[in-house]
């Protein structure tokens, strides 16, 4: 039998890792929501913004002050690509917007291929090894981090949505485009807006992965994975449904873990996919199809 | 015709891929004025309000409102001249709560006056005070048909387009949504009332034209209209 304290430390760690998944599906998740497409894209852009926290932090920038610069720029980047690539490339039809994200997902790889080859890199740290003692467990500093940045990130992201005219046009799009359009708002916009907004966060979660994770060219395809499973299991297009799909996911990857071995952790992740997907396929906040 | 005309339609045509849905279009309306489109479905009158509100681009013909060409402009740049359209069906956000809807009626245009026209609103239709923190989808139909015309009076436009708004309610209902468009139009605003129900339509309407097979082909001034002979047979079963 498990000590009770075992199994708490273990729960934490899980909504450590958790809320990290959450900021990745997040992203995922409002694209759907709002375009009703799956952004391909998304793995190859963590990995395109876990390369350049690397990159900062080789030249002296720890992560955490990277974060700063490195979200806006991959909004910028995310809110450029929908309106000069993606866009333009889909003609106006949303099959088509599927294709372009994944071509973009296979340059941007075979761009870092190219450049960075494909070995594992890694950052080293002065904080990478730090724990926090919470008495009964100790949790890694860098996952403390992560979660704070994520739960704030969050936080900051559902009162955006809510309390301002652009959270407010991007729910408006997501469930009435044409009531939208005739209202004034630009949906062109509120789409690019969407995508950066989704390239921001993966930018955030790239800077709080990397002083504990590792960078290569296919780093990003394995997170998107986990988020993918996040997104469906809190119901595709929401964002509560992300958030809390994602720390649950997490737990649920820990416990997994904790209880079959540490190589089995992701094993529990997709049964319980598949049990949702059987008993509930709408996910935790989803609606009907 | 008036001369200050707001909006100008002349030989307007428009269709969807192989379709060509209208053909030689000429509408005016002058500021203040209350216009009525009639027609049975699927004459082009949905269509009309497409191309003027900047969703479908025209094939041919020109569109001039308030002196300033509207072929080519976006929908948002449109909104923002005060050129509004109230769709049929509503098109009112459902999961969004009805303050959430009236606040997005002014996303584009006065915003600054964003309080005061809610308060306007909510005069207009007490209903929907009561219901403010309500989901929109959770909604009667006439509730939401008035939400919707709250939400396009958000904008304070210069020029309303009501698309079917009588369709699918209740007679009563219908009674007092026509009484609500003779308030507003006496008020000031310049109304394009898009129609089935010619009957009401025709009774507060300075002109207006009777839409077939994408073509006007009757017009007049409203009580003209409605003791003209073709349109008595054709509409009213006389």
């Amino acid at each position: 039998m498990l000590a009770p304290d075992i199994l708490l430390a273990a729960v934490l760690n899980g909504l450590m890792t958790g809320a990290v998944y959450a900021l990745v599906a997040v992203g995922l998740t409002l694209v759907y929501g709002v375009l009703h497409i799956i952004n391909f894209a998304h793995g190859a852009i963590l990995s395109a913004a876990m390369f350049a926290a690397y990159f900062a932090s080789l030249a002296g920038v720890d992560p955490y002050i990277a974060l700063i610069g490195l979200a806006p720029l991959f909004f910028a980047a995310g809110y450029a690509a929908q309106r000069l690539i993606i866009s333009p490339a889909s003609h106006g039809d949303d099959q088509n917007v599927l294709l372009v994200t994944l071509g973009l997902s296979i340059v941007i790889e075979n761009v870092l291929l190219t450049a960075f080859h494909s070995d594992t890199r890694s950052i080293d740290v002065p904080y990478g090894f730090a724990s926090v003692d919470l008495g009964f467990a100790f949790l890694p500093l860098p996952r403390v981090v992560a979660f704070a940045v994520a739960c704030v990130v969050s936080a900051a992201l559902w009162i955006g949505l809510h309390h301002t005219d652009t959270g407010k046009a991007i729910r408006a799009v997501a469930k009435e485009r044409y009531g939208a359009t005739l209202v004034g708002i630009d949906v062109a916009h509120v789409y690019a807006v969407t995508f950066g907004i989704g390239a921001a966060c993966l930018a955030i979660a790239a800077c709080l992965l990397l002083p504990s994770y590792y960078v290569n060219p296919r780093v990003g395809e394995a997170y998107v994975l986990v988020a993918f499973t996040v997104v469906v299991f809190g119901g595709m297009g929401s964002v509560p449904g992300a958030l809390i799909g994602g720390l649950m996911i997490g737990v649920i990857e820990s416990l997994t873990g904790l209880f079959f071995g540490e190589s089995l952790g992701q094993l529990g992740i997709f049964v319980l996919f598949i049990v949702m997907l059987l008993l509930r396929p709408t996910g935790l906040f989803g609606a009907r199809a | 015709m008036p001369d200050a005309a707001l909006l100008e339609v002349d030989g307007l045509a428009a269709g969807y891929g192989a379709s060509a849905i209208l053909q030689g279009i000429d509408l005016h309306v002058a500021a203040g004025e209350t216009v009525a489109v009639l027609g049975s479905n699927g004459v082009g009158k949905t269509t009309l309000n497409k191309v003027l509100s900047g969703i479908l681009r025209p094939r041919a013909g020109s569109i001039r409102f308030n002196g300033r060409s509207l072929e080519h402009a976006a929908p948002s740049k449109i909104v923002e001249m005060g050129l509004v359209h109230v769709p049929e069906g509503r098109r009112i956000f459902p999961d969004m709560s009805v303050d959430e809807n009236l606040v997005l009626g002014s996303y584009r245009r006065a915003k600054a006056n964003r309080a005061a026209n809610r308060e306007r609103v909510m005069a207009i239709f007490p209903r929907l005070a009561e219901r403010c923190r309500q989901p929109a989808g959770t909604l009667s139909g006439g509730e939401q048909q008035m939400l919707a015309i709250g939400r396009g009076l958000m904008a304070e436009p210069r020029f309303l387009i009501l698309d079917e708004p009588s369709l699918g309610l209740s007679p009563l209902l219908v009674e007092e949504m026509f009484m609500l468009i003779r308030r507003l139009g006496a008020e000031g605003l310049t109304i394009l009332l898009v129609e089935q129900n010619v009957v009401q339509s025709l009774a507060l309407a300075a002109h207006a034209h009777v839409l077939e097979n994408g073509r006007i082909v009757l017009s007049g001034k409203g009580e003209e209209l409605m003791s003209d002979p073709r349109l008595q047979k054709s509409y009213l079963g006389m």
